[in-house]
């Protein structure tokens, strides 16, 4: 199932407001536009015919046209409404945006990095603190509150079927509140051009209901399962003795580092590289080996080691549940 | 004809101006494995400025001119964590500073270069196996450009990072040479 990104499909009440006011700006706008065409064919249809022969209209210089006044005082006065309508309803819809209740919400902090997203749900017991990357769950019905950094150059955080855009700005932190009010699994994009794999910047958003939602976070808290057969063992060692624990944090472990997407579960995400390739353990391989040939200019070098080599860290890899 | 090759000219000299911006992103000299490696620090100490250095086996050439390879570089200058010890644009802290022009194990690159992948006595750890040995030519580049060696039309204009001129920057007249004090009578 391919996750829906779509304005016009809301699933949360945010998203439901911004269509609201999208349906009435299209409908008001497709009346005016009509409206005009119609005056248009009517000033056509009967306008004097004149023929080559005929001497040029001169009436209107010596005397002003009657009706003039009246229709262009009309049209001003229903232009200003339709305006004032349209500037009326777009107020209404920031005032809904910005009071949806935020009573007993999520938390979570949203980093864009070229090209990832990292997630950390916050809580108010730091152990019970996690991260992720690309993926986010949030529990239907609940408000979700998300604070929006970023460490290299503006990103925009945007699930269409949830809420408009916010960019992640450095330096700042902008949040954006939404609520998903039916389940559901939806695509988040970056809207801000961040740079050679802007396109390559999506994420998945993951609406289900609380039971569930704690379930999973209850397993995101998890540190990363020993290895037990062999071949994932090596593939442990080779991870925290090489270049992978450089940039990498598998909780549990000895790699710490925040400088590239948390692998803690990486086998449980639906896909890699931000969106962009689905998470199988053959596309895993292919993109250790080579990240440049799936995603141009991902911050990830290439590693040209033996094939056994590879095969031993997705195995570790594919463990990481 | 003349104005036909003078024309081929202009876009000749064009194009190879393109090499300051070009991307190398796919190279064949990453790691070519990821078994631990033994780390051996050499019987240098300090202060030869690169004497005794042995020659180093690398597939790669290191390109002076290319700007992307140095701001690489100065990004993974903060990721790495050299910053940690050389201080954040270099100025030095618990390791030596970067920005002045004395350089304990040589400036040249693959003198650089040798310093990051074997490390040096008194606390540079050997970064061999640890980072791809394209990012540690990025490093080479970048930490060079911080005392003024990097070709003047490939170091930046301006840097990413916030609150004035950072050495690396071209607006900066290179290092001076250093001088010994003259010892207080």
């Amino acid at each position: 199932m391919s996750p829906l990104h779509d304005a016009l499909h809301p699933a949360g009440i945010q998203a439901a407001h911004i269509a609201s006011l999208w349906w009435f700006t299209v409908v008001l706008c497709a009346v005016v536009f009509v409206a005009i065409l119609a005056a248009l064919f009517y000033a056509l249809r009967h306008a004097p015919r004149a023929d080559a022969g005929s001497l040029p209209d001169m009436a209107s210089m010596d005397r002003p046209e009657a009706r003039t006044e009246r229709v262009v005082v009309t049209g001003v006065v229903l232009s200003a409404i339709g305006l004032l309508a349209l500037l009326g309803a777009s107020v209404a819809t920031d005032r809904a945006l910005a009071t949806m209740p935020l009573e007993n919400a999520v938390h979570i902090e949203v980093v864009g990095n070229q090209w990832w997203w990292a997630m950390n749900y916050d809580d108010p017991d730091p152990s019970r603190i996690f991260s992720t990357a690309n993926e986010m769950h949030i529990p239907v019905g609940r408000p979700v509150i998300v604070s929006l950094k970023a460490n290299d150059v503006i990103h925009s955080f945007w699930v269409p079927n949830l809420h408009g855009k916010k960019d992640l700005i450095p330096g700042r932190v902008n949040t954006i509140q939404l609520r998903a009010d039916k389940a559901g699994v939806y695509r988040g994009q970056c809207a801000e051009f961040c740079g050679l794999q802007h396109a390559f910047m999506a994420f998945t958003v993951v609406a289900e209901d609380d039971a569930k939602f704690q379930q999973w976070a209850d397993a995101q808290r998890k540190p990363a399962p020993e290895p037990t057969d062999a071949k994932a063992k090596l593939g442990h060692d080779l991870f925290m003795s090489g270049t992978c624990m450089m940039c990498h944090q598998i909780q549990g472990t000895t790699a710490n580092a925040r400088k590239a997407p948390d692998l803690t579960h990486i086998a449980s995400r639906p896909t890699l590289a931000a969106g962009t390739l689905p998470n199988d353990p053959q596309v895993l391989a292919a993109w250790i080996r080579d990240p440049q040939k799936l995603k141009p200019g991902a911050q990830m070098p290439a590693h040209h080691v033996p094939d056994d080599e590879i095969d031993a860290l997705v195995a570790y890899l594919e463990t990481l549940k | 004809m003349s104005r036909a090759i003078i024309a081929l000219g202009a876009v000749a000299l064009l194009l190879a101006a393109c090499d300051r911006e070009e991307r190398k992103l796919s190279h064949e000299s990453t790691p070519a494995s990821l078994t631990p490696q033994t780390r051996q620090v050499g019987e240098l100490q300090p202060g030869a400025q690169g004497a005794g250095l042995t020659e180093i086996k690398t597939t790669r050439s290191f390109d002076p001119s290319n700007a992307w390879e140095m701001s690489q570089g100065e990004r993974l200058f903060g990721w790495y964590n050299c910053a940690g010890c050389h201080g954040r644009n270099g100025g030095g802290g618990m390791g030596p500073a970067l920005m002045d022009d004395r350089w304990l194990y040589g400036d040249k690159p693959d003198q650089v270069f040798q310093t990051i992948m074997e490390g040096r006595p008194n606390g540079m750890p050997s970064f061999k196996g640890r980072i791809p040995e394209d990012q540690v030519w990025q490093l080479v580049a970048y930490v060079r450009s911080m005392s003024g060696l990097a070709a003047t039309n490939a170091a930046p204009s301006r840097t990413d990072s916030t609150g004035g001129l950072a050495p690396s920057q071209n607006q900066l007249p290179s290092a001076q040479p250093y001088t010994k004090p003259e010892p207080k009578p």
